[in-house]
């Protein structure tokens, strides 16, 4: 089974039915597979913290929701996630391109991955680095982990782990 | 009339409904009026009412009323065109557009000068948008419930604020007797 299949189905079988996400080219392939699976809805938003109120409002909904974004946009979903996803205790699965990795073509993209995991950190949010295309194994148990702990979980996913899905 | 005049206007018909409310005082006095366990309300993270409400529509079938105000969506215009990209029939947004920031002292907001709401909401995609007065607001919002078609109302009415608590309410409890309505 491909990275993408098994991340998609990792996600139906943990009961997601809402995704939002902002594109980034490490997680087209997903994107599209999402896309191509009718039980999701699948709603693309223009910022993520926009995409975070989405998350919380399909979460009350009775969906299980989640978000696919760049670790670019950490800094502008900290106020969203520090108080409405983690002051009202909901899940948020977090699959994250962590661009700026060993593989990057982009020098810029390193300024943002020196903080990535820092920034995560000093919110609290339990964190799971993807390196090995192994790694998606551990996905499963991750989501799970993440709606039994009403928390905001972060998946970041870097080039080599991607490369893996080549 | 000011804000909380409105949202007076609304309680004899939204007691009962599903209704998500802007940080500040669009929450508190939401509180004050008529606090009811389907409200939900926004204890911080401005600029994100219209699209908590728009998730929690496209989650499920009931009537939700967004009741947000013009400088929190000034912070997130980009919930227009996602609204008009992924339309919910069961969703109504109210804009309540007093031109200023009230929840901090009445300073004054862009769509108090030259930005026109109504304007932005058509141009992003929203079919339905109705601008209409602070006196017509109420008659709009129950056309809105009654109809099949998602609404965004623009409300113009002035600035202006009443006194009101803080919210006490746990969060949590909040959120969980907000779902427990939802799931009825």
């Amino acid at each position: 089974m491909s990275i993408n299949d098994q991340i998609v189905a990792d996600f139906v079988k943990n009961k997601i039915e809402f995704i939002t996400s902002v594109p980034c080219k490490q997680l087209a392939g997903v994107l599209n597979q999402i896309d191509a699976t009718d039980s999701f809805t699948h709603v693309p938003c223009n910022r993520e913290d926009e995409g975070i109120g989405l998350c919380a409002g399909a979460t009350m909904g009775g969906k299980r929701s989640a978000i696919i974004m760049q670790n670019t946009a950490i800094g502008v979903t900290i106020n969203a996630l520090v108080t409405l996803t983690q002051f009202y205790r909901m899940p948020l699965p977090m699959l994250i391109s962590y661009r700026g990795e060993v593989g990057e073509p982009v020098a810029c993209q390193v300024e943002m991955a020196v903080h990535t995991k820092d920034l995560l950190n000093q919110l609290r949010i339990p964190t799971y680095h993807f390196h090995h295309k192994d790694d998606v194994n551990e996905l499963d148990g991750i989501l799970n982990h993440c709606f039994m702990s009403r928390k905001p979980v972060a998946i970041l996913t870097d080039a080599t782990f991607w490369k893996g899905a080549e | 009339m000011i804000r909380s005049d409105v949202i007076k206007t609304l309680v004899p018909f939204i007691s009962d409904k599903l209704v998500v409310t802007n940080i500040g005082l669009p929450s508190q006095e939401m509180h004050l009026i008529d606090d009811q366990p389907s409200n939900f309300y926004m204890l911080g993270t401005m600029g994100l009412a219209s699209s908590i409400g728009l998730g929690l529509a496209l989650a499920q079938d009931k009537k939700v009323l967004v009741i947000d105000g013009d400088g929190s969506v000034l912070m997130n215009f980009g919930t227009f065109p996602t609204i008009a990209n992924n339309p919910a029939k069961n969703y109504i947004l109210l804009i309540i557009d007093n031109g200023s920031y009230g929840s901090t002292g009445d300073q004054i907001t862009y769509s108090g000068k030259k930005t026109n709401m109504t304007e932005v909401a058509r141009a992003c995609g929203c079919e339905n948008v109705i601008e209409c007065s602070a006196e017509e607001t109420a008659d709009v919002v129950k056309a809105a419930f009654e109809s099949d078609e998602m609404t965004i109302i623009i409300s113009k009415c002035e600035s202006g604020n009443i006194k009101v608590p803080v919210i006490e309410h746990d969060p949590v409890m909040i959120k969980e007797r907000f779902m427990k309505e939802v799931a009825k």
